[in-house]
């Protein structure tokens, strides 16, 4: 979760704003959402990850299924893949999730009902980057029809994402080998400060043509984490066929939360659909990317000037809340020791968790880390 | 081509046809009986004013967003049990029972029946009610088990088929799950009395089986949320380990925010940890971690004694005024000369009432007098008013005469 410079939870002040307007709206009750959310959330939502532009929303073929976050979105996707996609309820299409990706996927994809989960080839221990080769090699020898869950941008754990042309490259084998592309975006806007940027490979796929399912969190880009605001966007070839879909993944809905839960999104839903409380979220979504990109900027330029053994651009040219540091686990457990910093096993660390007044001490107990220990 | 061509369309829900259909109507006496939601006698949405006050003080102290724990917010859990298990209840006082919060009643319902699949090895079969609330069918199934009945509902007498019900389930074979009602069963409104409730208990004990209670109406049903409850603690008590889903959705008027609870009933705290452990596996890959706002209302009214009166008295309202409105439904009807039996009106209890009206007479209250309900005969007892009692029981004795 996203902590300000004093290291403090943030409520955005435009959520704490909309927050008091819904509070006094007598007019509001506490009746149930339809089984597949409040309409103006589910239509401003798949806004936001398509584009206002966008040519599948003008064409009427892209479906919102309202959700419990992330998690909820991509389960419901998952279950209706499970059931429907590439025949009915074959379990043994193949799943494949990043090789390292969030530990979650694994679980969502296996308790849908999926038999067969394998990973792709994505991170590069020894240049610290994507490994390109790899993962294009997969796709290649990946049984048609695979689904592969991608991450939209700020890939987590990694932090690191392909660059356009390498998105480029991904989709056209995924075209050729007909397979099937699952965004999960939990930080659109959160991880660049450009909601355009970090959307750029969902929108790309869609203008390849692609159909496509992505699961949108608004956990961390509203600041909404215990509120359970997620979207399922399903793009498809036609407004008839996304109807089908969208019918049956009602049918999962209705066995799984019967309709989600109104408050976020109501919150969502007016901030998106008025201009100026749009613009104030947009700042505070800027705030807290450009918060971030500066504790970024800030330990890699005090490594260097530490003189710190290694290279540390990728500590800025990671993106997102994670940023994999390179660090081992000797190196880590003596992080976590003698220095009482505390960071994953994979030498992982949350950016979120730097400050103005921490940066230097990580950054002297990083040197430390890297020169004591091999 | 799309990889949705086979995709069928799926079947329009039935209740939701019902509201389609009557908003659609212009008769300007029509009446909508499918709501599964309080209204109040000017036929509007209730929000409590304990609600209403505990939204007041939740946001005079700015909490923050983070994350709730996966089993949800502990105040609320622990209240939640206490409620439907008693105060003085040894199980509550030891501490050998789980709760962990859920997405409302289905949630809850949800996370027992994927929790049964992956633990409950002795048996796939979940025995319901004939007939029980549409979507338990499909819940446990989706959840992997299979369903069977026993018998409940005795259409000749629009009541309990008791007899069936013990002879039924004292034939269910052993270890196998039974759900049931804890109170306004739905959608019949049919309840054991606790005299059956015991025999109930006896014979679900002989048998060794599993007992799965849906309580979604504790307090909404007599206006007594000890009474209510009285089956889930008498069976406790009994000896047998239940498991239990709650909803808030009708009892607080939270429907829309989600609040709700599964809790395990187990040997010793130490059982009631490990399960924990397991039901948090089983949360996780559904939706991380559940919605805070209804927990938070709900955790706040039940833990404030001021506002806990306050709700005992607006629940005991709601339920006040659904008994007054079923009182006056069987007196209109006698007022209009039928001669017909309607005791079952006042018998049944909760939200619902099964009327007893055959499917070409609720076709014609739904054609002539515009009067919305499902197939079945079954009526939502809030969407009757004071104002259009008279009206509906007009309607009522023109197709039955």
């Amino acid at each position: 979760a996203y902590r300000t410079d004093e290291g403090q939870p943030w409520v955005l002040p435009v959520v704490k704003k909309v927050e008091q307007m819904i509070a006094n709206d007598n007019s509001l009750n506490h009746e149930y959402l339809p089984i597949l959310g409040l309409p103006e959330f589910r239509a401003n939502a798949s806004r936001i990850a398509l584009g206002d532009d966008s040519p599948a929303i003008k064409e009427n073929r892209v479906g919102s299924v309202q959700s419990l976050g992330g998690t909820g979105a991509l389960r419901i996707g998952a279950e209706f893949l499970r059931r429907w996609y590439n025949g009915n309820n074959n379990t043994a299409t193949p799943v494949y999730v990043s090789a390292p990706s969030w530990e979650n996927h694994n679980s969502v994809f296996m308790d849908a009902g999926f038999k067969d989960i394998r990973t792709y080839h994505y991170w590069d221990a020894t240049k610290r980057g994507l490994d390109l080769q790899g993962l294009l090699n997969d796709m290649e020898h990946a049984p048609e029809f695979s689904i592969f869950i991608l991450h939209a941008c700020a890939h987590n754990p990694t932090g690191t994402d392909p660059t356009p042309e390498q998105w480029k490259q991904i989709a056209t084998v995924m075209k050729r080998r007909s397979l099937f592309p699952f965004f999960d975006s939990a930080y659109q806007g959160f991880a660049s400060g450009s909601l355009d940027k970090d959307a750029w490979a969902v929108r790309y796929f869609v203008s390849e043509g692609f159909e496509l399912f992505c699961a949108q969190s608004f956990s961390k880009n509203f600041g909404l984490y215990n509120e359970r605001v997620g979207n399922l966007t399903v793009v498809g070839k036609d407004a008839d066929n996304v109807q089908r879909v969208l019918s049956q993944m009602e049918k999962i809905v209705r066995t799984t939360w019967s309709n989600p839960p109104s408050q976020g999104a109501r919150i969502v839903a007016t901030t998106l659909s008025s201009p100026q409380l749009f613009d104030e979220w947009y700042g505070n979504v800027k705030t807290m990317a450009d918060r971030v990109l500066l504790m970024r900027s800030e330990l890699r330029s005090r490594l260097e000037a530490l003189g710190t053994p290694g290279t540390w651009n990728h500590i800025t040219e990671q993106i997102g809340m994670f940023s994999f540091t390179g660090l081992n686990p000797k190196q880590v457990e003596y992080m976590i020791k003698e220095k009482h910093i505390y960071l994953m096993a994979s030498g992982r660390i949350n950016m979120c968790g730097l400050t103005t007044k921490n940066l230097d001490y990580v950054a002297k107990s990083i040197h430390e880390a890297v020169t004591k220990i091999q | 081509s799309s990889w949705w061509s086979h995709v069928e369309m799926g079947p329009p829900d039935p209740i939701l046809g019902v509201t389609e259909a009557y908003k659609r109507d212009t008769n300007s006496k029509k009446m909508n009986l499918g709501v599964g939601a309080y209204r109040d006698d000017n036929g509007k949405p209730y929000v409590l004013n304990c609600v209403r006050k505990a939204e007041a003080m939740i946001a005079s102290k700015k909490m923050d967003k983070e994350y709730l724990p996966i089993g949800g917010l502990a105040d609320f859990t622990r209240a939640s049990a206490e409620l439907a298990l008693g105060e003085n209840s040894e199980a509550f006082k030891s501490g050998r029972y789980v709760t962990v919060q859920g997405i409302s009643g289905t949630g809850s319902l949800r996370i027992g029946a994927n929790f049964l699949q992956r633990f409950f090895k002795a048996s796939r079969d979940v025995y319901l009610p004939k007939p029980s609330w549409g979507n338990h069918t499909p819940i446990f199934r989706d959840a992997g088990m299979q369903l069977q009945a026993y018998r409940y509902y005795d259409p000749k007498t629009c009541s309990l088929d008791f007899s069936g019900a013990m002879d039924d389930i004292s034939k269910i074979p052993e270890k196998s799950i039974i759900l049931l009602h804890a109170c306004a069963h739905n959608p019949t409104g049919v309840d054991p009395r606790q005299e059956q409730w015991k025999e109930l208990a006896a014979v679900v004990k002989k048998r060794n089986l599993l007992v799965y209670f849906d309580m979604a109406y504790q307090g909404f049903a007599s206006g007594d949320i000890n009474r209510d409850a009285w089956a889930v603690r008498y069976f406790i008590e009994q000896g047998i380990n239940i498991i239990l889903s709650q909803s808030f959705a009708k009892n607080m008027g939270l429907y829309g925010e989600r609040a709700g609870a599964f809790t395990v009933i187990c040997s010793d705290a130490d059982e009631a940890k490990r399960v924990e452990s397991q039901l948090k596996i089983l949360i996780r890959p559904m939706y991380s971690n559940p919605p805070v706002n209804g927990a938070r209302i709900a955790s706040m009214i039940l833990n404030t004694p001021d506002l806990r009166k306050e709700w005992l008295t607006e629940v005991k309202g709601m339920a006040d005024r659904i008994i007054s409105m079923r009182t006056q439904l069987v007196s209109n009807l006698k007022k209009e000369g039928s001669s017909h039996n309607w005791q079952h009106i006042t018998d049944q209890i909760g939200m619902f009432c099964f009327t007893g009206l055959k499917p070409e007479q609720v076709e014609r209250l739904i054609k002539e007098f515009s009067v919305y309900m499902t197939k079945d005969g079954r009526i939502s007892v809030a969407g009757v008013s004071s104002g259009n009692v008279g009206y509906l029981a007009h309607a009522i004795h023109q197709v039955t005469k």
